[in-house]
C-alpha cells in the first residue's frame, strides 16, 4: 500500500481525481459515462503521440517535428483518398503509418549516423516536413465533400460501442504499456536513457534503438495524422501546429524526467488525460477558453516543482537512511 | 607512476615523442583555417551575394540591404544573450513568451496613459523579471532549462492571452515609434540595426574579453569542473538567464514599436528561429564551443537568404525548408569534417609510430 501511494501514478491519478470533484461542483453533467467517453475519445491522439514522444524523452533526447509529421502524413494520406477515392480505407491508414514511419526513420539516421543532436535534428525536419506539406498540397486544403465517408468513419465508427479513436488510443496504449515492461527492446530504451555508457558495455547498440525509437514515433504520428484530418473532416497544412509542445507537456506531468532513463507509459497517459479533462472543463466551469494557455503552464511548472521538490526529499531521506 | 616519471624525464615531455604529431606546416595550418566554419560561413555569405545580384538587379541596393535588416534585427538581436545561455549548456525557448508578456505590458500601460519613457522601462522591466523567474527555477531548483522554459513559454504568452483575449492594443505613443521604425538622422540606416551592431559589440567584448566569457566556455565544457575550480556555476546560468529576458524585452519593445500593436499571438515562433541562428553560427548544442562572429555572419547570412529568395519570388515554403535543411548541414558538415581530422591524425600518429620502432630496431640490430 505504501508503495502504491509513494507512486507518481497515484499522485496524478488523485490530482485528476480532485480536479473532476471541483468540476463536478460546478457542472453535475461533466462525470456522465458518455461525457468521460467523449473527452477520452478528444484525447486519444494526444495519448497515442504522447506515449511516442515519452520513448523518444527515456532515451534523453527529444522530437519537435512530429507534429509536422502528423501534418504531412495527414495531408498525405487525404489527397490520396481524394484522388483514390476507390482505395479501400485500411490501405489508407497503412499508408500514412508508413509515410510517419518513414518521416521518422529519416530523424533516426540523422541521428544515430549523423551525430546530429536530437533537438537539432527534429527542430530541422520540423520546418522541413512542413514546408514539404504545403508544397505537396501546392498550399490547397482537402475538404470533407472532397474526402469519402469511409474516410471520414474511420476515427467516428464504433465498435463495442467505443469508437474506432477510442480503441487505437487503447490498443496503443496496451502494446506500448507491454513493449516498455516486457520487451527486451523496451527495457534497452530504458538503459540507453538511465546510464548510456553502462548500457554500451552490455551490449546496448545505441543506434539501433535511436532508429527504432524514432521511427515508432513516426508510425504513431502517422497514425494520429490519419485519425485527425479525418475526425476534423479536414486536412489543412496547419494540422497539428504547436502538437509537439502539447505532447511533451504530457509527458512532463506523467513524471517523465527530462533528462532521460525514468517514466513509464501509464504515468504518460494520465498526464496526457490530465490536459485533456482541463481543456475539456474549461467551457463547462464557466472559464473563458483564453485562459487554456496560461492555466497549462500553470499547471505544468507546478507539477514539475512539485516532482523536483519530492524527489529532492526523497534523495535526503535515502541518504540519510545510508549515514545512520 | 614512477617508471612514466622517468620516461617523460628522459624525453622532456609528458606526451610520448611518437605521438606528437606536427601540425605548425603550412600545409596543415591552411586546412585547419579553411574548415573553420566562420571561414565557410564567409564564403556562402559572398557565394550568396554573388548569385543574388546576378539574378536580381535589386539585391546589391543599398537601401534595400539596410532596409531589409528591419526584418530579422530583433531575432538577431535575442540571438546574442542566447548564445551565452547555449555556450553554458543551457537552452530558452521561452523568449518569444517573454515578448508576447513585455509586449503586453506596454499595451496596457500605453492605454493607460503611459509615455514612451515609461512604456520603454516597463517593457524591459518585465523582460527581466520573467528572465529572473526562469534563472531561478533553473538554477534554484536545478531542474532541466528545457522543461522550465517550455512550460514558462506557455504560462508568459496565457497570462497576455487570458487578459486580451482576442483583442490587440494598437494605440501606441507616436514617438514609441521610433524604436522600430526610425532611422538614424537623415541616413539610411535603421535604428534596429545600430542598436543591434552595438550590443553585438558589447556582447562580443564580454564573451571574448572578460572573465564572465570565459566562464561560460568553462561550464559549457565541464559545468561539474567548472563548479570545483571555484566558478559560481549557478550565479552565472542565472545571470544569463536574466540578460536574456533584457534581451527579450528590448526586442519587445522593437518589435511592438515597429508593428505598432499588441496581439497575444506576438512573435510566435521567434524561439526556434533565434535557436537555428545560434546553431547556425556554429555554437554546440551542448555548449562550450562557438563564437560572436559565427553568429552574426549567420543571421546576415539567412537574412539575405530569405531577401533575396523573396526578391526571386520564392515562396516562403521553400524558405522554411531552406531553413530546416541549412540547420542540419550547419551541424551535420562540420561534425563530418572534426572526425575526418582526427581520423588523419590518428592515421599519421600511427604512421610516427611505426617509423620510431623501425628506427629503433635499426639501432638496435
Amino acid at each position: 500500500m505504501r508503495e502504491l501511494i509513494k507512486k507518481r501514478e497515484f499522485t496524478l491519478l488523485l490530482l485528476i481525481a480532485v480536479m473532476l470533484m471541483l468540476i463536478v461542483t460546478q457542472a453535475p453533467s461533466f462525470v456522465s459515462p458518455e461525457n468521460i467517453l467523449r473527452i477520452i475519445n478528444d484525447t486519444s491522439i494526444l495519448i497515442m503521440v504522447s506515449i511516442g514522444q515519452f520513448m523518444v524523452i527515456l532515451t534523453g533526447g527529444i522530437d519537435l517535428s512530429l507534429a509536422s509529421i502528423i501534418g504531412f502524413s495527414g495531408m498525405a494520406a487525404s489527397m490520396l483518398n481524394q484522388y483514390f477515392p476507390d482505395l479501400p480505407v485500411i490501405l489508407i491508414l497503412f499508408a500514412g503509418m508508413g509515410i510517419g514511419t518513414f518521416l521518422g526513420l529519416i530523424n533516426g539516421v540523422l541521428i544515430a549516423f549523423g551525430k546530429v543532436p536530437p533537438i537539432i535534428t527534429t527542430l530541422g525536419t520540423m520546418s522541413i516536413f512542413r514546408g514539404f506539406t504545403f508544397v505537396m498540397s501546392k498550399g490547397q486544403w482537402v475538404t470533407a465533400h472532397e474526402m469519402t465517408e469511409s474516410y471520414m468513419n474511420i476515427p467516428h465508427g464504433s465498435f463495442l460501442g467505443l469508437s474506432n479513436l477510442i480503441w487505437a488510443g487503447v490498443i496503443v496504449s496496451l502494446v506500448m504499456y507491454y513493449f516498455m515492461k516486457y520487451v527486451r527492446t523496451g527495457r534497452e530504451i530504458y538503459a540507453i536513457g538511465g546510464n548510456k555508457v553502462a548500457a554500451l558495455f552490455v551490449g546496448v547498440k545505441e543506434n539501433k534503438i535511436n532508429i527504432i525509437v524514432y521511427s515508432l514515433v513516426g508510425l504513431l504520428s502517422g497514425l494520429a495524422g490519419v485519425m485527425w484530418t479525418a475526425r476534423y473532416a479536414a486536412a489543412v497544412n496547419e494540422t497539428a501546429i504547436g502538437f509537439e509542445l502539447f505532447t511533451v507537456a504530457a509527458c512532463v506531468l506523467g513524471g517523465v524526467s527530462i533528462a532521460g532513463g525514468s517514466g513509464t507509459v501509464v504515468g504518460v497517459i494520465l498526464g496526457a488525460l490530465f490536459l485533456g479533462i482541463l481543456t475539456n472543463a474549461l467551457p463547462v466551469v464557466h472559464l473563458s477558453p483564453f485562459y487554456q494557455l496560461g492555466l497549462q503552464g500553470v499547471v505544468i511548472l507546478g507539477a514539475m516543482i512539485i516532482n523536483t521538490l519530492s524527489e529532492k526529499r526523497n534523495e535526503k531521506k535515502l541518504l540519510n537512511r545510508r549515514l545512520q | 607512476m614512477i617508471m612514466d616519471r622517468k620516461k617523460s624525464e628522459g624525453s622532456k615531455s609528458i606526451v610520448d615523442k611518437s605521438r606528437l604529431v606536427d601540425e605548425s606546416g603550412l600545409n596543415s595550418r591552411i586546412v585547419s583555417f579553411v574548415t573553420k566554419w566562420e571561414f565557410i560561413l564567409v564564403v556562402l555569405l559572398l557565394l550568396e551575394i554573388v548569385v543574388f545580384s546576378n539574378l536580381t538587379p535589386h539585391f546589391l541596393n543599398t537601401f534595400n540591404l539596410l532596409n531589409t535588416t528591419f526584418t530579422f534585427s530583433e531575432k538577431a538581436i535575442l540571438a546574442l544573450p542566447m548564445i551565452f545561455i547555449i555556450l553554458s549548456g543551457d537552452i530558452d525557448i521561452s523568449v518569444a513568451g517573454i515578448m508576447a508578456l513585455s509586449s503586453f505590458a506596454m499595451g496596457y500601460a500605453s492605454s493607460q496613459g503611459a509615455g514612451t519613457g515609461v512604456l520603454v522601462l516597463i517593457g524591459l522591466c518585465v523582460g527581466v523579471i520573467a528572465g529572473f523567474f526562469n534563472g531561478l527555477l533553473v538554477t534554484g531548483l536545478n531542474m532541466p532549462a528545457i522543461a522550465v522554459t517550455l512550460a514558462s513559454m506557455t504560462l508568459f504568452r496565457g497570462i497576455s492571452q487570458a487578459i486580451l483575449e482576442d483583442q490587440a492594443y494598437t494605440e501606441y505613443p507616436e514617438k514609441f515609434g521610433y524604436f522600430g521604425q526610425g532611422y538614424i538622422g537623415d541616413s539610411m540606416v535603421p535604428f534596429e540595426l545600430v542598436l543591434f551592431l552595438v550590443l553585438a559589440v558589447i556582447m562580443g567584448f564580454v564573451l571574448h574579453k572578460t572573465t564572465y566569457g570565459r566562464k561560460l566556455y568553462a561550464i559549457g565544457n565541464s559545468s561539474s569542473a567548472a563548479n570545483f575550480s571555484g566558478i559560481s556555476v549557478n550565479k552565472v546560468r542565472l545571470t544569463n538567464f536574466v540578460l536574456n529576458g533584457l534581451f527579450a524585452g528590448i526586442a519587445a519593445v522593437l518589435l511592438t514599436s515597429r508593428i505598432g500593436s499588441t496581439r497575444p499571438n506576438i512573435a510566435t515562433g521567434f524561439e526556434l528561429e533565434v535557436i537555428t541562428l545560434v546553431v547556425l553560427g556554429g555554437v554546440s548544442i551542448t555548449g562550450g564551443k562557438g563564437n560572436i562572429f559565427g553568429v552574426v555572419l549567420a543571421i546576415f547570412l539567412l537574412g539575405y537568404l530569405k531577401f533575396g529568395m523573396g526578391l526571386l519570388n520564392i515562396s516562403a515554403k521553400v524558405m522554411i525548408i531552406t531553413t530546416g535543411a541549412l540547420l542540419i548541414i550547419a551541424v551535420l558538415i562540420p561534425g563530418f569534417m572534426d572526425s575526418t581530422k582526427a581520423r588523419n591524425k590518428l592515421k599519421r600518429q600511427q604512421n610516427l609510430e611505426t617509423t620510431e620502432k623501425n628506427l629503433n630496431k635499426g639501432i638496435d640490430e
